[in-house]
């Protein structure tokens, strides 16, 4: 049996083997391989493009989905453990995907239940479904993964999408830029991640001047809620805004991918250019997670 | 004036000695040996003279030989400690301290947010190459840096 939980947790033949199937779902989006299998969705956290997206997939495979998308209507709110709601739904179905904001807990509903685990979230540790739909993203856009120049804007100290890609584009020939005002730099333990692995990368502060190389920019929103002081992130939160004057003189492959939801950090004058791609990568994600799910069920 | 050392911890005669343990990591290892709950004789000495380290600890504990394993939870916070099993007053067997490949269940998660500090999750780590020792969560892969490490009473 397995579980999908981090994005470690596959090697880099799964990734592409993903990334093939992926493909092979968009060109034909309806297969109805899993017929009669029950799909557990439980969201311990609200979330709109992940758990509709897994629930499309799941859909479009013939399975059926039982769960929650939040936990007020559930025994959680009786005071239940988490273990114990695991224990049980586990009994129901034969494959969990869920989202909850205590980091790791996917990983211990991995130990405990009958049936596969997917990860579709756990606080800002990881998010693997997302990054291998970036992944997919860069693929279609790019023809390839390796030996690209990625950026990554905004907030690399806590944003979970980050992380998780850094570590998959780790497995591949990849140069990063990370652009982040210094309070959200990237932690010391990705850095020593990065430099065990001989991963090149340079850490900017500014976006002008630091993308005319860049092949893929992955914006990320950075969060107010991370600043102590108001004025510090009315301040931050300008500078990390592209616009379309920024894109002048960049690449004609450069594409701009963003995990969404977008408050601010992109100007919607960008939506209109070809470079930007964050709405079509929200349509891979329905393939991107039909192929995980029919991978973990071994029926592809 | 010579110093008589001799007066400051006196010799057991059957047990453990752990000596060379730093003074600040001296709580800590009362914490992973659960020394609060040892109904045997301890003799405990901090902050003793020590020409190598500046200060040290020293533990005694009669009538108890640590095992392998828990003198290598020590080495989590005391990796240069020396451990010597004690019979009849003669050191019969010189413990080395190595560090584990992995720690379970009694070392806390550095990070608030982590299942292990919300539900009933017995901790585990996996002990990282480097400098200085450091745990990577398996549960939510943040790390425990050696100076965080907090002992699970």
């Amino acid at each position: 049996m397995k579980n999908l939980i981090s994005i470690t947790d596959f090697t880099k033949d799964e990734i592409l083997k993903i990334l093939s199937l992926a493909g092979e779902f968009e060109h034909r989006p309806y297969q109805p391989i899993l017929e009669g299998k029950v799909v557990a969705s439980l969201f311990f956290e609200p979330s709109t493009r992940t758990r509709l997206s897994f629930e499309s997939a799941i859909n479009r495979l013939g399975a059926r989905v039982i769960g929650f998308s939040d936990t007020s209507s559930t025994s959680v709110t009786k005071g239940e453990s988490f273990h114990d709601t695991i224990m049980t739904i586990s009994n129901y179905c034969d494959m969990i995907v869920m989202r909850h904001s205590l980091e790791g807990a996917p990983r211990y509903a991995g130990e405990i239940s009958r049936v596969p685990v997917v990860n579709a979230g756990d606080g800002a540790n990881q998010h693997p479904s997302q990054t291998l739909l970036d992944l997919y993203s860069i693929l279609k856009t790019q023809g390839r993964i390796d030996g690209l120049n990625i950026t990554m804007v905004g907030d690399m100290k806590y944003g979970r999408t980050v992380h998780s890609l850094l570590q998959a584009l780790s497995q591949f020939d990849t140069r990063f830029t990370f652009i982040s005002p210094p309070e959200l730099a990237l932690p010391e333990e990705y850095r020593i991640y990065l430099r065990e692995r001989n991963i090149p990368f340079d850490e900017k502060t500014v976006i002008e001047g630091s993308v005319s190389d860049s092949d893929i920019i992955y914006m990320t929103r950075v969060q107010r809620e991370r600043f102590n002081d108001p004025i510090e992130y009315e301040r931050v939160k300008n500078v990390y805004v592209l616009k379309n004057e920024m894109l002048e003189g960049t690449r004609d492959n450069l594409r701009i991918l963003h995990p969404l939801p977008r408050v601010n950090e992109i100007d919607y004058g960008v939506d209109n250019s070809p470079k930007a791609y964050y709405f079509p990568q929200t349509e891979n994600g329905v393939y991107v997670r039909m192929a995980i799910i029919s991978y973990l069920f071994g029926v592809k | 004036m010579a110093h008589d050392k001799r007066m400051e911890v006196r010799a057991i005669e059957n047990g453990t000695v752990i000596d060379h343990i730093p003074s600040e990591s001296l709580f800590k290892i009362i914490d992973i040996l659960r020394l609060d709950k040892e109904k045997n004789r301890i003799t405990i000495g901090n902050n003793l003279e020590s020409n190598r380290m500046g200060t040290k600890a020293i533990i005694k504990i009669n009538e108890r030989y640590c095992l392998p394993d828990e003198i290598n939870r020590i080495a989590l916070v005391a990796p240069m400690a020396r451990v010597n099993i004690i019979k009849d007053y003669e050191v019969t067997e010189k413990l080395k301290v190595e560090v584990p490949r992995t720690v379970e269940g009694f070392v806390k998660c550095v990070n608030p947010q982590c299942i292990t500090n919300h539900e009933p999750v017995p901790t585990a780590f996996q002990v990282l190459n480097g400098e200085e020792i450091s745990l990577k969560c398996r549960y939510c892969e943040k790390i425990t840096f050696q100076g965080q490490l907090e002992i699970i009473k």
